[in-house]
């Protein structure tokens, strides 16, 4: 995979771009997933841009998880997964067979829905990832943590206590370290599905604030159920339904004048 | 009002008022009925203990006297002695003493006279007959023997002077144990995280139970199998002197520890949370670096658990290790035979005579072996406890 070579674009939830149109990071093309026979994905094409948070939303079940899943190649762990179709990053196919998995995930980071700190400190959680890629130096290794636990609004409450567990952590303060894992390794995309919905309305409104400060330096894919957080921090919305690609376009657009009337009902609330 | 109605009908079962066993007598019963079984368990346990430790209290107290050559009191003195002091000289318990008339106590006294009249000239003179072998001093120090050129351990419990040192037996248990572990825990250790996480669903449906299976085998036919092929194949290759030692009983005796560390072991680390294993591929580790820098490490405190019911198994096991080896030698190299302590006490218990110091000393082994087992459980539990506590962030 070579580095992108698209030119950084000033977005802002003011001055959205649409998705679809032009260059962009991600393309998805007629891409179908199959879990055994069932078909859980069915020829979704969409591009997503670099530097933008793009929501995914839908009803339970449409298939959001899955498509996410498909931009690291997670679904592989998963027996019996068949793919038709391309996912593009970067122009390069990551379902191409010279990819090397690792190497993809350590430019696609993740973060789960469910906050999963590894049971170890919460400087060796963050570190992990930047051993993992051959970093040893103590000294890299401290102002990686660092950076990553400030980047992630966490530092402040953590930093006199780096060398205790993670799990003695609050789960607000556990989500926000695993996006500090996500970020120390400065991948290029960062998906996350439903990162706030097991946090309380104050955690949620930090990992809110700390994915429109993510956007300035990373690609965000974000999953959300919650209308309002997805009209709050991102700027494109990719609206699923059983598995289809319904409509796609600017937040503001999908939320005030939906194209198609599943759209609308499903934002206002009609259905989901 | 609602007060009012709680007040009144506490007795009546209102909404659940009723409390303990009159709400849900069935499950009150059942409840009682585990609990009883729980506790007898316990009782069995501490019953066992004071069974086994009773039988040898002489021996801890050091009221045994296993000196071949021991003062004779001639029958026609009976009535000098006081009866405590008969009692003690003829061995006897105070019920024993009791129900004997003076004929059958006279009788002992001749038969004691006679015995000693018997030991043969040449030892009249050695020291080695004078000696008491069940004092602590002799059975924990070495000692030069008549015939001997240097002070050695020596285990010879049969015999006209009975040699009781017992610091060969540890060692040979400590050798044997160790052995075993040192090949069951990495083996079992190892094929549990490649079961866990490594293997594809076909290999571990195949493998897990077969290596399981292995537990099912008798120790008996184990030790037949060692005994015959193991010994010999292993001599050819690695060119030892002694067929039968230490090394190849550690390594039959792996065969018995292996299903269980694997067992334990891969049950924890399979219920470490996928959402762990997650996490780590989704930073871009390998399957690989994922089991071992992660799922390995959450799962510690389970596969330590693991290891110490190796432990347990493999100082108590007592088939496998009778069949391959059994010379109670002092040697610390693992190519020399060696005797275990559980060994020791099944081969010889037969022949033992039942209160004579010979059993007493058995019974002896059996309970410092329960001891040891038993403290070695419980400073596991503790560094398990201590690890869960650290990982859980507790402090
Ligand atoms: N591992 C799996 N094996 C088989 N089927 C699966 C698997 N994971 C998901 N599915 C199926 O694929 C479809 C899409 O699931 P997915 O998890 O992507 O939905 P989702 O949009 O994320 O839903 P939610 O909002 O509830 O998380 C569902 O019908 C689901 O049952
Ligand atoms: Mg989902």
């Amino acid at each position: 995979m070579a580095e992108t070579v698209l030119p950084k674009l000033e977005v802002t939830p003011q001055n959205p771009l649409v998705v679809g149109a032009g260059a962009s990071l991600i393309e998805i093309s007629n891409l179908s997933l199959f879990y055994g026979k069932s078909r859980a994905l069915k020829d979704v094409s969409l591009k997503i841009r670099e530097r933008v948070v793009t929501a995914f939303i839908g009803p339970s079940g449409c298939g959001k998880s899955t498509l996410l899943r498909c931009l690291n190649r997670m679904n592989d762990l998963i027996d019996g997964v068949r793919i038709e179709g391309s996912a593009k990053i970067g122009g390069h196919d990551i379902y191409a067979p010279d990819v090397d998995v690792i190497e993809l995930r350590k430019r696609v980071g993740m973060v789960f829905q469910k906050s999963n700190p590894f049971p170890k400190s919460i400087y060796d959680n963050v570190a992990y990832g930047l051993k993992l890629q051959g970093v040893t130096s103590k000294g890299e290794l401290d102002t990686a943590v660092e950076q990553s636990l400030i980047g992630a609004a966490l530092w402040d409450e953590v930093k006199d206590r780096l060398q205790s567990s993670a799990l003695g952590l609050s789960g607000g303060q556990q989500q926000r370290l695993c996006i500090a894992r996500a970020i120390a390794v400065k991948p290029e995309i960062i998906l996350m599905d439903e990162p706030a919905s097991a946090l309380d309305p104050i955690a949620t409104s930090r990992v809110e604030d700390l994915i429109l400060e993510l956007r300035k330096d990373f690609t965000i894919v974000i999953v959300t159920h919650n209308m309002q957080q997805a009209t709050r921090i991102s700027d494109e919305t990719a609206f699923f339904y059983m598995g289809e690609l319904i409509e796609s376009g600017p937040t503001q657009k999908i939320f005030t004048m939906p194209k198609q009337k599943r759209t609308e009902d499903y934002v206002t609330g009609r259905f989901g | 009002m609602p007060q009012q109605q709680h007040q009144g009908k506490l007795t009546s079962g209102w909404m659940g008022i009723h409390r303990g066993h009159k709400a849900r007598p069935l499950e009150w019963l059942a409840e009682k009925f585990i609990f009883l079984v729980s506790l007898s368990t316990i009782l069995m346990v501490f019953l066992i203990f004071v069974f086994v430790a009773r039988e040898a209290l002489p021996i801890f107290l050091g009221k045994e006297n296993s000196a071949l050559i021991k003062p004779v009191i001639p029958p026609a003195d009976i009535d000098k002695l006081k009866s405590e002091e008969l009692r003690a000289y003829l061995n006897l318990t105070e019920k024993q003493f009791q129900k004997m008339d003076r004929e059958t106590k006279v009788d002992l006294m001749l038969v004691k006279q006679e015995a000693q009249s018997e030991i043969p000239e040449r030892l009249l003179n050695d020291p080695d007959a004078k000696l008491n072998t069940t004092e602590w001093g002799a059975m924990l120090k070495p000692r030069q023997w008549a015939s001997y050129n240097k002070p050695e351990y020596i285990w010879q419990p049969i015999g006209q002077i009975h040699k009781y040192n017992i610091i060969p037996l540890f060692v040979g248990s400590l050798k044997i144990t160790i052995i075993g572990l040192l090949f069951a825990v990495p083996l079992a250790v190892g094929a549990a995280i490649y079961i866990s996480q490594l293997a594809r669903p076909r290999v571990r449906e195949v493998v897990k139970p077969v290596i399981e299976m292995l537990s099912g085998i008798p120790s008996v036919v184990v030790g037949f199998f060692a005994l015959l092929i193991m010994a010999t194949v292993m001599q050819k290759v690695f060119g030892y002197e002694t067929r039968l030692n230490a090394f190849v009983a550690g390594v039959a005796l792996s065969f018995s520890v292996i299903p269980l560390v694997f067992s334990i072991a891969e049950d924890a680390l399979t219920s470490v949370p996928r959402s762990y294993t997650q996490g780590a591929l989704a930073l871009g580790a390998s399957r690989w670096q994922t089991a071992w820098q992660i799922v390995l490490p959450a799962a510690t405190p389970g596969v330590f658990a693991a290891v110490v019911l190796g432990f347990g198994r493999a100082i108590g096991e007592t088939m496998i290790v009778l069949m391959v080896c059994s010379a109670s030698v002092m040697s610390w190299s693992i190519f020399d035979s060696a005797r275990s302590i559980t060994t020791t006490i099944a081969a010889e218990m037969a022949e033992a005579v039942a209160g004579g110091h010979h059993y007493r000393i058995l019974f002896m082994l059996g309970a410092i072996l329960f001891a040891v087992t038993f403290v070695s459980n419980m400073l596991g539990e503790l560094v398990i406890h201590r690890l869960k506590h650290k990982m859980e962030g507790k402090r």
